[in-house]
């Protein structure tokens, strides 16, 4: 019930700012409107909509690790959560109450991302909803690593390394712009050993139906959502007592 | 049983000792001010008092209950609204104080009963649905020590409540704060020194960390052989050396 309450404050709070909102949704259609067009004109298959998709969704959640960590910093940097310290709230009821609004927000993402990718050529199937679901584990690690900048970072370094630097990290590291096997060797490594291109194939293998393959990549999705959850409630509660 | 005891409350930060062996006893239903500079510990010892910050040395009762043992008994005892605006600025005034409404556990009904009563208590029924962020300096606060009372507290804690406002806003929130005399132990810090006399039952005067005087307005003048309260103050500060 506590923890609703302020959950549902979380919520008001993200859809409210319009700009975070369009630009967090609008962003990844933008682009998937942009490079299918450019696909049109290309001899090489690039971005191809049946791959680009998957990809896209993903890299839409960057802007949820943004969305989290934005509002945890705002708040840390008002006297609002130094009132809310003084609440019967516990610490449980602040992490969930930040991290579940951003949930659906995800989902909801994902489910735009696919159906904006229809007139687009895209083939919709049961797989999708698959896919959709699937996006989950990605989608807490995104979260939780909001939680985890929002807990270290004020607001304007929240914008530079979660706006600036983490999407693009995202981006490059996780093979939708290009296969990272045409840059290979240390790159690809070091990529690999992240979770974003994991997430990546796991979408696409999800939409084929490849469950197998999808499965074999949810594994470091798992281990990083958990690693990152974990450190960042560690983060989050160490600066709340720190209050 | 005192509304608030403080035995030796003490915080060190490194180098620095923010508030030094404070001893206070606060009465129920009284309105004490606490007075001081900036950088005197006011605001450090009502963070202490409201379960903010962990004391390094002494501890405080709050209605009987330890603010080092029973930190969430505390927390269900008192309302806090901090020097700086703390409002969800995003949320009208109402939600406001649904937020605050359902972190208690409030039902519904008692929901609409609390922000109806609360309402018409701040006249807040004319920006009841506006945003917070878009309400004057004044509103705010008048919103701000609205949400602190919302769970019916027995210690109010008021850190600056008039910090930035001007004559009128001011004005204002003092009758709200005359108007919860008596019903509410309230413990004010300021460093206006008008606002304390006006407001307060008893004062106490604090520079660097330490508890300097304690007393009603007249207590503190005569104690510093004085009619004006001001000059009183400022004899009391300046003749400070150290704490005991």
């Amino acid at each position: 019930m506590r923890m609703m309450a302020f959950s549902k404050r979380c919520t008001k709070e993200i859809v409210r700012d319009p700009l975070n909102l369009c630009f967090g949704l609008g962003f990844p259609l933008v682009l998937l409107l942009l490079l299918s067009s450019l696909q049109k004109n290309i001899p090489v298959s690039l971005f191809e909509i049946g791959t680009l998709t998957p990809g896209i969704a993903v890299f839409g959640l960057s802007f949820m690790t943004l969305f989290a960590a934005t509002l945890i910093a705002k708040d840390r940097e008002s006297a609002l959560l130094q009132r809310l310290y003084t609440t019967p709230l516990t610490g449980f009821d602040f992490i969930l109450g930040y991290m579940l609004p951003v949930l659906p927000i995800a989902v909801g993402q994902a489910l735009i991302c696919y159906l904006f990718a229809i007139p687009l050529g895209f083939t919709i199937s049961a797989n999708t909803i698959c896919a959709i679901i699937g996006i989950i584990p990605m989608a807490v690690f995104n979260i939780a690593l909001g939680l985890l900048c929002g807990s270290i970072l004020g607001v304007k370094q929240v914008g530079g390394i979660c706006g600036a630097l983490l999407t693009n990290l995202s981006a490059w590291l996780s093979g939708v712009w290009f296969d990272l096997k045409l840059v290979g060797g240390v790159f690809e490594k070091f990529a690999n050993m992240l979770p974003f291109v994991h997430a990546v194939e796991m979408e696409k293998a999800l939409c084929a139906g490849n469950f197998e393959l999808a499965f074999s990549h949810l594994l470091p999705i798992l281990l990083y959502s958990t690693f990152v959850t974990l450190f960042a409630v560690f983060c989050f509660l160490r600066q709340m007592n720190k209050q | 049983m005192h509304a608030i005891e403080a035995i030796g409350l003490t915080k060190q930060y490194k180098n620095l000792t923010a508030v030094n062996k404070l001893n206070l006893e606060i009465r129920q239903g009284e309105l004490f001010s606490l007075l001081g500079v900036n950088g005197a510990g006011k605001t450090t010892a009502i963070k202490m008092l409201s379960c903010l910050t962990k004391p390094t040395y002494g501890d405080a009762f709050v209605c009987g209950h330890s603010i080092i043992k029973e930190p969430e008994q505390v927390k269900r005892l008192i309302g806090v609204s901090p020097q700086e605006t703390a409002i969800a600025p995003n949320l009208s005034v109402r939600e406001n104080l649904e937020l605050i409404c359902g972190i208690h556990g409030f039902s519904k009904e008692k929901t609409f009963a609390k922000i109806s009563e609360l309402s018409m208590q701040f006249s807040l029924d004319t920006v009841l649905h506006k945003k917070a962020r878009k309400l004057s300096g004044g509103w705010q606060r008048r919103v701000s020590i609205a949400m602190a009372l919302i769970s019916e507290p027995q210690v109010l804690f008021l850190d600056e409540p008039t910090l930035g406002l001007d004559v009128i806003a001011r004005h204002d929130l003092w009758e709200t704060i005359r108007f919860l005399k008596g019903k509410v132990t309230t413990i004010l810090t300021t460093h206006y020194l008008e606002e304390a006399a006006a407001l307060s039952d008893r004062i106490g005067i604090m520079k660097n960390g330490c508890l300097l005087a304690v007393g009603t307005v007249a207590e503190l003048n005569k104690k510093a052989e004085t009619n004006a309260f001001e000059t009183a103050f400022v004899s009391i500060v300046k003749e400070a050396v150290a704490c005991e």
